[in-house]
C-alpha cells in the first residue's frame, strides 16, 4: 500500500434523503472525506445485490447504501424491504471474507446533514483501516 | 421401498384412467445404477416405467415451472416444500397438481457409495440394492454391504422434514422425522473463521467449479428467463473460470435462493466435481429462522420473507 493511498467507497444514496442530506452538508460548507463517489439511486429499495457486488468487482475498496430512516420512505417501505435484504446480503459476503468494514448501511434524512458527516468520516477510516481492497477483484485477466 | 413403487404406479394408474392429470412426473430407472431419471408418463399403459428407490434424489418441482397441464407429481418431503414456493410465486397453480406425497427416509449419496471402493480404482459399480437397513453394492469383484443410514446424502442426512409437507395422497405411513439434528455446524465453524481464512476456503471450496451450471439447472428455484450469469449489458459476472467470476457466481446464486431453498440437495447432487456450494444456500437458510423466523415452503398462507416486512426487523447493522 502506498503511503499517500486513499480508499476508494462507493456510496448508493436514496434521492430522497441521504442524497438530500449530501446536498444539505455541500451547501452548508461542511467539510467532510472526499473518499465517496456517490450513485443516485431512487430508493434504497431500489439496490440490487448485483450493484454493491459490481463496485468491490470493480476495485471500490468500500460500499455505503444510505436511506430514508423506516417510516420515513418516500416510497412508504422501500427501505423496509431493502433493510431485509441489507442484512442477508451483508452476513453472506462477509461469511464468504470480505471484511467486516468495508460494506456499510445507514440511514441519514436530507436534514441531518451532521449525522451525514459523522458517517462518511466513519465509513472512511473503516475502509482506510482495512487498506486496499483485493479479495473481488480479477487480478489475472489475459486476454487471448 | 418397492412397495412405495407399487403404490405410486397404482395411484399414477388410476389418475391417468380417470383423466384426473395429463400426465405423472416421477422417476425411471436410469441408464447406470443410482442414476434414476425424472420420467413423465402420460399414458397409463407406461406406467410400468416408475420407480421409486433411494436414488431419487433429484427435486421433481424442476419440471412444474410454468406448466399449463394438469399434473401427478411424486413429492418427498423436500420436494413438496419446493412445489409450496412455486405455488407462492405463481410457477404453478395448486388446482393444477396431485401431489402423491412420499414419505422419505433419505437418499443415497452415489459419491459415498463410490469411496466404499478403494480411491483412484475405477470400480464400476453393476448394482446397488437395499435390504433391511443395509446397502448391498456389487462389481465385478464381489459385494460389499454397509449400513444404509451411513450412505446418506449430506443434506438428508440433516433433513428435518421427511414427510411431504403438502400432498393429495401418500404412498405410505408418515415417516418418524429426525429429531435434534444440528444443521448448521458446519455453518457456524465458517462463521467463526477470520475473514481471510473464509476467503480461502471458498477459494478452495469452487476450485474446481467448471461453471457447467448443472446446479443451477437442476434447483426449481433456478426459473429466471435470463439468469444473471447471462446477461451482458451490463455483465455481472465474467464467463470464465476465473477464482472471483466463479465466486461471484455462487454468491448471486445463493442471495437469490435466500428464503426460499428447501435445502433438497440437488444442486449437490448434479454437480459433476462435487462442489458443496449448499454451504452458501444453508447460511441463508439459518440467517432467514434466526432473522426473520423463516423456514422455506412449509406453508401456502404465508408471503416468502423477502416479500414482507416487520417494522421491528433487525437493523443492529445499520448506522
Ligand atoms: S432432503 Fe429430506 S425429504 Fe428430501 S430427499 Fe433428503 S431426506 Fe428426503
Ligand atoms: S439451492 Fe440447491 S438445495 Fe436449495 S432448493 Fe435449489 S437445488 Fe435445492
Ligand atoms: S454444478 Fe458444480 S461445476 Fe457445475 S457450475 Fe455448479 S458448482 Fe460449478
Amino acid at each position: 500500500m502506498s503511503a499517500n493511498w486513499e480508499p476508494k467507497i462507493v456510496a448508493f444514496f436514496c434521492n430522497w434523503c441521504t442524497y438530500g442530506a449530501a446536498d444539505l452538508a455541500g451547501v452548508s460548507r461542511m467539510q467532510y472525506p472526499p473518499n465517496i463517489r456517490v450513485i443516485r439511486i431512487p430508493c434504497s429499495g431500489r439496490m440490487s445485490p448485483k450493484f454493491i457486488l459490481s463496485a468491490f468487482r470493480n476495485g471500490a475498496d468500500g460500499v455505503w447504501v444510505s436511506g430514508c430512516h423506516p417510516g420515513d420512505c418516500h416510497y412508504l417501505e422501500g427501505n423496509y424491504y431493502a433493510r431485509r435484504k441489507f442484512s442477508l446480503f451483508k452476513n453472506l459476503i462477509e461469511y464468504m471474507g470480505i471484511e467486516p468494514g468495508r460494506l456499510h448501511f445507514s440511514w441519514i434524512s436530507s436534514a441531518e446533514a451532521t449525522k451525514f458527516v459523522e458517517v462518511v468520516t466513519g465509513v472512511t477510516d473503516a475502509v482506510r483501516a482495512l487498506g486496499p481492497h483485493e479479495k473481488f477483484v480479477k487480478t489475472n485477466v489475459k486476454v487471448a | 421401498m418397492s412397495n412405495y413403487t407399487d403404490k405410486i404406479r397404482e395411484i399414477s394408474e388410476r389418475l391417468l384412467k380417470q383423466g384426473k392429470v395429463d400426465m405423472v412426473i416421477g422417476f425411471k430407472k436410469g441408464t447406470v445404477p443410482m442414476m434414476n431419471e425424472p420420467c413423465f408418463v402420460k399414458k397409463p399403459e407406461d406406467i410400468s416405467k416408475l420407480v421409486w428407490d433411494s436414488h431419487c434424489g433429484i427435486n421433481l418441482a424442476n419440471y412444474l415451472t410454468d406448466r399449463k397441464e394438469k399434473i401427478g407429481v411424486i413429492a418427498k418431503g423436500c420436494d413438496s416444500r419446493n412445489i409450496v414456493t412455486h405455488v407462492i410465486e405463481n410457477k404453478i397453480k395448486r388446482e393444477q397438481l396431485f401431489i402423491i406425497g412420499v414419505p422419505c427416509e433419505g437418499m443415497i449419496d452415489r459419491r459415498k457409495i463410490a469411496s466404499m471402493f478403494q480411491t483412484g480404482s475405477e470400480t464400476e459399480i453393476l448394482s446397488v440394492a437395499e435390504q433391511n437397513g443395509k446397502i448391498i453394492v456389487r462389481t465385478k469383484d464381489g459385494e460389499k454391504t454397509s449400513e444404509r443410514a451411513d450412505l446418506l446424502q449430506k443434506n438428508c442426512a440433516l433433513c428435518v422434514h421427511r414427510n411431504p409437507v403438502i400432498y393429495d395422497e401418500l404412498v405410505a405411513e408418515p415417516v418418524a422425522e429426525q429429531k435434534n439434528i444440528d444443521r448448521y455446524a458446519d455453518i457456524r465453524e465458517i462463521e467463526a473463521m477470520p475473514p481471510d481464512q473464509k476467503w480461502q476456503y471458498f477459494d478452495d471450496l469452487f476450485s474446481a467449479c467448471i461453471r457447467c451450471y448443472a446446479c443451477r439447472n437442476a434447483c426449481p428455484l433456478c426459473y429466471c428467463p435470463t439468469c444473471f450469469v447471462d446477461e451482458s449489458r451490463p455483465q455481472w459476472v465474467g464467463k470464465s473460470t476465473d477464482p472471483i467470476d466463479t465466486k461471484t457466481f455462487h454468491f448471486l446464486r445463493a442471495y437469490h435462493c435466500a428464503g426460499r431453498c428447501t435445502d433438497c440437495g440437488s444442486c449437490e447432487r448434479v454437480c459433476p466435481v462435487g462442489i458443496n456450494m449448499r454451504v452458501l444456500t444453508r447460511k441463508l437458510e439459518k440467517d432467514c429462522f434466526e432473522s426473520f423466523g423463516w423456514e422455506a415452503g412449509l406453508s401456502l398462507e404465508q408471503r416468502p420473507p423477502l416479500d414482507v416486512y416487520k417494522t421491528n426487523d433487525p437493523e443492529d447493522f445499520i448506522k
